[in-house]
């Protein structure tokens, strides 16, 4: 987490790049500029800056807008604004993903080698590679310009949720149906199966309780792992449906060059994936007593 | 990699069409039909629909889409080797020194490498494309290595540790081969096949965060990128009959996308068996 925090503070402020410049114009007056430089903290040195950097993180505002803090809220604030938004979206995308894809995943393992089994590997790989900014817009152009039947941008309520969540999941959800297929096949293939099956145990109990419990643990990892790129894969999501979030923050502060705000969202993106990272350690555990144990 | 067995399907269908993208990336300026740039500009054939004279149309300028795409082809072949290239040196030079020397500097190099993979990747090049002054190729270039180097790095280092360990390795020790001769004759080329892997999955992966910086105006700034094409397409979805032109360049990196993952995926199957379908 410091790491993170380091990299953060180093890349926003070793990079070449004067942000005074941006924010003062280029008629703007020594007085104007300094006061600018003082309001970002960028009067001290490097060391000096990067003290005043964690200050803001451990005091939870994050900074300041410059070069008037007066009246405009904190980055904090700015980010806790959109962040449920964000979240809405990541963990809906996330859901989908995975209710559509285990139950396709498992089908194509148990129909190995059938026209189903070829079909979902077909649809899983094009899923995976068509750009999600295509993607979005189609989806845009035909549900709500062409058909009306869903919200269009600028929206956040619950109808507004289904287009980006549906385009944040196609892509991990054709991960995670790969990675199901693939994990229940090499399941199925073992011996412990064949004495499940042997000692006559219905087939629903030894796909459902037996294999499916084992084969659902590296996907869990992948969904997991991937919740981090759907976090930053929202950036992109938030940018074709115009929809509030921390991606679409991220980028207005990239535009109009607001450094602190670009400073905040990274860092929270950065801290949001770091977490999930060790939410689904923990979460091995539960499903996998043999990691709680070790 | 014996030649016994046949090599699955899902390699020959990705090599094929990766070999389409490398040719056409090589000739395609040669075959465009038009010319592309500020001078072929016409403005009589805005927005052109797809016919004899232009297969699949023109764009907001009136220059052909085809010929667009195919000089596409060449900026996403030199982009993305490039990228490749700069950032295999930089992360098999890094995993190796990690895996051979060990210790302290096995310690710190993979700390800074956990730092990288502490950041999605696309927020990583957004962060660096995003806080630089002038945003241009070097930058962009500069910013997808940033996050590349790091695979690399880890699959170097993780066959290194195992490879010093070899008899034939403690042998050449003993005969007296100096740590850079080590290293160069007797663990480089053990490492050719894994890597190969990893680059043919990150040569997909260029292109498609091409395509996506692009979209966020914070692309290479270059004219005729796949993912420069993808963004003006999108913009003009709504207008009727111009669809073709987003759909194309959205098809163009699927197509290097998908071929990437198949060559990727399906070597991987072959050089570890274990591995089948992990993403």
């Amino acid at each position: 987490m410091l790491g993170v925090s380091v990299l953060v503070f180093l890349f926003l402020h070793i990079i070449p790049g004067d942000p005074v410049d941006h924010l003062a114009g280029g008629e703007a007056t020594p007085e104007q500029r300094h006061k600018i430089e003082a309001c970002m903290g960028l009067d001290g040195s490097l060391p000096r800056q990067f003290v005043r950097f964690m200050g803001h993180v451990a005091d939870r505002t994050l900074g300041q807008q410059c070069p008037d803090p007066e009246g405009k809220p904190t980055v904090a604030q700015m980010i806790a604004d959109v962040y449920p938004h964000t979240v809405a979206l990541a963990l809906t995308g996330l859901a989908i993903a995975i209710v559509l894809a285990l139950p396709l995943g498992i089908a194509a393992a148990l129909r190995r080698g059938t026209w189903f089994d070829t079909l979902a590997s077909i649809g899983a790989l094009s899923g995976i590679a068509v750009p999600t900014m295509l993607l979005g817009p189609l989806l845009l152009l035909y549900f709500f310009v062409e058909r009306g039947w869903l919200p269009g941008p600028f929206e956040t309520g619950a109808a507004a949720l289904v287009l980006p969540a549906f385009t944040v999941a196609v892509h991990l959800m054709a991960m995670l149906a790969r990675m199901t297929r693939s994990a229940m096949v090499e399941v199925l293939g073992e011996d412990y199966l064949r004495t499940a099956r042997a000692k006559g145990l219905p087939e629903r109990t030894v796909v459902w309780k037996h294999a499916l419990r084992n084969a659902v643990m590296p996907v869990v990892t992948v969904a997991g792992l991937q919740f981090g790129s759907v976090l930053s894969g929202s950036i992109i999501i938030e940018s074709v449906f115009a929809r509030p979030g921390l991606g679409y923050l991220l980028l207005a502060a990239i535009r109009e060059r607001n450094y602190p705000v670009v400073q905040g969202c990274v860092l929270v993106i950065a801290a949001s994936y770091v977490l999930v990272n060790i939410a689904v350690d923990v979460a091995y555990g539960l499903i996998d007593p043999r990691v709680r144990r070790a | 990699m014996t030649g016994g067995r046949r090599w699955a399907p899902s390699v020959r269908i990705g090599a094929v069409m990766i070999a389409t993208f490398v040719v056409v990336g090589l000739f395609g300026p040669l075959l465009a039909p038009y010319p592309v740039g500020p001078r072929a500009i016409d403005l009589d054939h805005m927005y052109g629909p797809m016919s004899w004279a232009h297969w699949l149309g023109t764009d907001k300028s009136g220059i052909d889409t085809l010929s667009q795409l195919l000089h596409g082809a060449r900026q996403a072949l030199i982009l993305s080797m490039t990228v490749v290239a700069i950032s295999a040196v930089i992360g098999v030079s890094m995993g190796m020194i990690a895996g051979y020397a060990r210790g302290v500097v096995d310690e710190v190099i993979m700390r800074v490498v956990d730092v990288f993979l502490a950041f999605p990747g696309l927020l990583l090049n957004i962060a660096i494309v995003a806080v630089v002054a002038k945003p241009g190729l070097p930058v962009f270039i500069a910013a997808l290595c940033a996050n590349g180097w790091v695979g690399y790095a880890r699959v170097a280092r993780g066959q290194v540790l195992s490879l010093r360990e070899r008899d034939y390795v403690l042998a050449a020790r003993a005969l007296g081969a100096s740590t850079p001769r080590i290293l160069a004759r007797h663990i480089a080329p053990n490492l050719v096949a894994p890597l190969l892997v990893q680059m043919s999955l990150s040569f997909g992966a260029v292109i498609a965060a091409e395509a996506s910086l692009s979209f966020l105006g914070l692309g290479p700034q270059l004219d005729h990128t796949w993912g420069a094409m993808l963004e003006q397409g999108t913009s003009f979805l709504w207008k009727p009959g111009f669809r073709h032109y987003a759909l194309a360049a959205g098809a163009a990196i699927a197509w290097v996308v998908l071929a990437a993952n198949l060559l990727g995926d399906g070597l991987r199957d072959r050089l570890d068996p274990r591995q089948r379908g992990k993403a």
